[in-house]
């Protein structure tokens, strides 16, 4: 049972391939299940850092890359269910305070991978909101493609600090675009494109 | 004039006593940039150098396995790191290491002991018992020092390996060379 009364209707495949069409060069870490999908579904490319587990990890991998790269921009996908449980992380990265860092939770309010549980985002936990408490620079739910494109207007200007964007999506499993699973050659394949030595 | 500033001065040092500052000097040589902790009493004097040292980032936790995950990420990004903790945060991390260790990507612990040697909570001696186990099973190799001098070389070597090896490595400091913590 959800009871937000306004069930969100925005196509996630849509939106994640509006949000890279304009991604001008930023790096992505996507957190594991339909993220890693939808990223992959928009196009594979070598600054793509897919999870395909350690569930929690994904924004704090962002953060890692963002802290040694500071020139660049990264830019975490990830769910509502990942996100949620690294609640702490939002601490954590609120106090880093890189400026180079955007998550973007893709929140279909549920656990889409496991059978499609209601998650807690859709029981009045806005994650948004929990992030602008934490201190991230600037925040947002966006409920329509239209916003979205404002919002990645708003993604290429300067940042003041960590940023996190809520995508309210409709839930719904679409066929799976399954990104490489040998980690070791996503890892080589990420950091040759930053002109790193692979092993 | 400040800790770096003083430990750049070389002044003969005692290791039993200062060997976190041994242990600074290692870490800088080996090329870490990024340091991850939750606190631990016996890890404070390294925490504070880190804090100090404007070419290092650091970063707090609000649990242990966000370590591992930046760790990652910072390897990813071209930089190495250090993750610092204490025993009872090995058993937070176990998912989180399964990252490392698929992805293969070097990850050099340093892991402060409790509940093995002169511990007066109870409470400390499940994990600390387990530590060694826990990491051993799910694939990252571990190191013990006994000892400041063993400490040093021992910490020197785990860099190497994580980093030049692309290995997974914990250096449990044991809770007797930690010394019984003043309560």
């Amino acid at each position: 049972m959800v009871n937000d009364m306004t069930l969100p209707t925005m196509d996630r495949r849509a939106a994640v391939a509006k949000l890279l069409a304009a991604r001008d060069g930023a790096l992505v870490v996507t957190g594991l299940g339909s993220p890693s999908y939808d990223v992959h579904a928009a196009g594979d490319m070598d600054n793509n850092y897919y999870l395909w587990g350690a569930m929690g990890g994904a924004a704090l991998v962002g953060l890692g890359i963002a802290q040694a790269q500071r020139d660049r921009r990264v830019m975490v996908i990830t769910g509502d269910g990942e996100q949620l449980m690294a609640f702490g992380a939002l601490a954590t990265i609120a106090v880093a305070a890189p400026k180079n860092l955007d998550v973007i939770v893709l929140d279909n309010q549920h656990f889409g991978e496991t059978g499609m549980q209601p998650s807690h985002t859709g029981h009045g936990i806005a994650l948004d909101r929990v992030a602008a408490a934490a201190g991230f620079a600037e925040t947002a739910e966006i409920r329509s493609l239209e916003e979205l494109g404002a919002l990645t207007k708003r993604l290429r200007e300067p940042a003041a600090g960590p940023r996190l964007f809520v995508l309210k999506v409709e839930a719904n499993n679409l066929p799976r675009s399954l990104p490489p699973r040998d980690a070791v050659f996503v890892k080589n394949r990420f950091r040759a494109h930053l002109g790193l030595a692979s092993c | 004039m400040s800790v770096v500033d003083r430990i750049s001065a070389g002044a003969a040092r005692d290791p039993a006593r200062e060997w976190p500052l041994e242990l600074y000097d290692l870490l800088k040589r080996a090329g870490i940039r990024q340091v991850s902790y939750v606190p631990d009493a016996g890890h404070s004097a390294l925490i504070r150098l880190f804090g100090d040292d404007a070419d290092m980032t650091t970063n707090m936790l609000t649990t242990e396995e966000e370590g591992i995950a930046i760790a990652t990420g910072a390897w990813l990004g071209g930089q190495r790191s250090v993750v610092l903790m204490q025993s009872s945060g090995v058993g937070n991390c176990i998912n989180m290491l399964s990252l490392p260790v698929q992805t293969r990507t070097p990850l050099l612990m340093l892991v402060t002991m409790r509940g093995e040697w002169a511990e007066f909570n109870p409470w400390q001696v499940p994990m600390g018992q387990a530590t060694e186990a826990a990491l051993t099973a799910i694939g990252v190799t571990v190191l013990r020092a006994e000892t400041p001098e063993d400490l040093i070389e021992i910490a020197e070597q785990a860099a190497g390996m994580a980093f030049d090896a692309d290995q997974q490595i914990a250096v449990l400091i044991g809770q007797r060379l930690l010394g019984k913590k003043k309560w």
